[in-house]
């Protein structure tokens, strides 16, 4: 065995003094709330670093809903479901749909949607939410599932079109040629061709939209109202309306909460860092 | 070819109208939900707030709102100096993590957490870290020091440090990642012949990576500056805008005139953001449709 030179120990040595602030800089927001998750109240409140009687008691409380605040948890987490899977299937359609439409048929008109998609897409979110508020109310949607579905896709769609674009822009043109001249009609070309070639792509932007709207907070407060209808982030936002918050329980519902966008980033990381951050640095 | 489509013999397409083929016909009706979606929930909103903002007594009144320009500068500074720190701290952490070793592989993706879980519970999670009789750091200060630890959110300097702080916490991730790209895109041999020259670590970034680089890092800061004025939830999550609405953002004042039902108030507030938003939108829109 080679023994480290001098050298190599002092460059590791400056590594680890990046890493490890880096490390407790991204875990310690995380840690407390799983702390919190483990925790019965007076542990939590007592600031220590690792519960007395670690217990997941909370979780129990949680599940069977066994506090005011939580008592629609199920009813919730299932509309923030149904939500996120609306708009995952709704992007994905919309987009392709109109990435197709532009890059593969060359429809007329097609620079200038893609550009005003682009321009949707720099209109900060915060801003939009304002006059959406309005827009729904007078479509008659406001407490309605479809108003959050159908911001959450006006949000999601632009940047869909626009990485589905750039990818089939890379598909040879031959390839529409050759299905043209065996006779394939243009929806053949669409459903044979093009949409198996383009599946990683799509498989990335459904993932994108689904964890938009799963994580989206002010367009769901804005939108849904209801104990009922709201999604499982605004349930979280409403338990900051007591003076005495049972901060355990938030932050185990948050814990639960956050699982699943974490689970579905993990498992799309191949394709998400692949097919979302290309477009970026290409500019 | 490796791609065999259906048996079918379609009939090689008719034009329709003599200026429109079948594909172009397909190709209006394939854009047009996104035109619907575009026209209803884009066009219409926008056009509809540009309209109630028409008044000018509505920026008479937000001229005399004392938290309107308190929001604006805060706006300015979370900008200005978050984003910077932000992504100066990014460019710094991708040299980092482009490094090849199997720990800061794996370093890299817990590194990435805070990008990829919701901002709800994490931002809260913060809010009760800095809760002053509760919160865990102030338990720390009193442990070390004897001390009672200052009450974090009631100061708004310190307030909307911290807001800034979560804000950084929560996307600096994302742009360590695509600055990592950016870096790996650079050829190795480069480095390598520089080491032969013996350059040192400032005149390789000096004269390799930053040129190769600067275009990207760019245009990431005018979009994270973009995106980052909407950034509603580091400031309402974790300040609620207080103490005493002093911490107020442009896109938490929106929400709260429209909470406090002067929604003709929250658009002319955005008003006043669109001279500045626009060129960068613009600027952004051109970059990105090439």
């Amino acid at each position: 065995m080679k023994l480290p030179t001098l050298r190599e120990v002092a460059t590791e040595t400056r590594l680890l003094l990046i890493g490890i602030p880096v490390f407790l800089w991204t875990m310690i927001p995380i840690y407390h709330m799983f702390l919190f998750a483990i925790s019965p109240k007076e542990d939590a409140f007592s600031g220590k670093l690792w519960p007395d009687h670690p217990t997941l008691h909370n979780f129990e409380i949680v599940f069977k809903q066994q506090h005011y605040f939580l008592r629609d948890f199920y009813v919730q987490f299932w509309n923030s479901l149904v939500i996120a899977a609306a708009v995952g299937v709704l992007t994905l359609f919309i987009a392709t749909a109109a990435a197709f439409s532009i890059s593969r048929l060359r429809v007329p008109g097609g620079r200038i949607v893609m550009n005003l998609a682009l321009f949707t897409y720099f209109i900060p979110a915060a801003f939009l939410a304002v006059p959406m508020y309005r827009t729904m109310g007078n479509y008659g949607l406001l407490n309605n599932h479809w108003a959050l579905i159908l911001a959450m896709v006006t949000i999601a769609s632009p940047y869909a079109i626009w990485v589905l674009k750039q990818a089939s822009d890379k598909l040879p043109v031959e390839l529409d040629e050759a299905a043209v001249m065996d006779g394939a009609t243009t929806l053949q070309i669409f459903r044979l061709v093009y949409l198996p070639l383009m599946m990683p792509s799509l498989v990335a932007i459904g993932t994108y939209a689904v964890l938009l709207a799963w994580n989206e907070y002010l367009y769901a407060f804005l939108l849904l109202s209801n104990d009922r209808e709201i999604t499982l982030p605004v349930a979280l936002g409403n338990f900051l309306a007591a003076d005495d918050s049972p901060w355990e329980l938030l932050m185990t519902t948050g814990f639960i909460y956050a699982l699943p966008p974490a689970a579905i980033y993990y498992a799309f990381r191949r394709y998400m860092v692949g097919g979302l951050t290309a477009g970026a640095v290409k500019s | 070819m490796a791609i065999t489509l259906s048996d079918d013999h379609a009939i090689p397409s008719q034009p329709l109208s003599p200026r429109l083929t079948t594909p172009q016909v397909w190709g209006i009706v394939l854009i047009a939900p996104y035109l619907l979606v575009f026209l209803a929930f884009v066009v219409y909103p926008v056009c509809y707030g540009l309209w109630l903002a028409r008044a000018p007594s509505n920026y008479v009144a937000l001229y005399n709102d004392p938290i309107f320009a308190r929001a604006a500068v805060n706006t300015l500074i979370f900008l200005v100096i978050g984003i910077n720190i932000k992504m100066l701290i990014a460019l710094f952490l991708s040299g980092f993590f482009a490094q090849q070793r199997t720990w800061i592989k794996w370093l890299s993706v817990i590194f990435i957490l805070p990008w990829a879980v919701p901002s709800i519970p994490t931002i809260l999670s913060v809010r009760f870290m800095l809760n002053p009789e509760w919160g865990m750091v102030n338990h720390l200060i009193f442990n070390l020091t004897g001390d009672d630890g200052p009450n974090w959110l009631n100061d708004p300097t310190v307030a909307l440090t911290m807001a800034i702080g979560v804000h950084i916490w929560k996307s600096l991730p994302f742009w360590t990642l695509i600055l990592m790209t950016g870096r790996l895109a650079i050829a190795q041999d480069l480095f390598e012949a520089a080491e032969v020259d013996g350059a040192s670590w400032w005149q390789k970034f000096r004269y390799i990576t930053w040129p190769s680089l600067q275009t990207l890092y760019i245009t990431c800061s005018l979009l994270s500056m973009i995106w980052t004025l909407g950034d509603f939830n580091s400031v309402y999550l974790l300040t609620g805008g207080g103490p005493a609405d002093l911490t107020h953002v442009l896109s938490t004042l929106g929400i709260r005139y429209l909470r406090l039902d002067q929604l003709s108030l929250a658009m002319a507030s955005i008003v006043c953001a669109i001279p500045f938003v626009l060129p960068l939108m613009y600027f952004m829109m051109k970059r990105l449709s090439r």
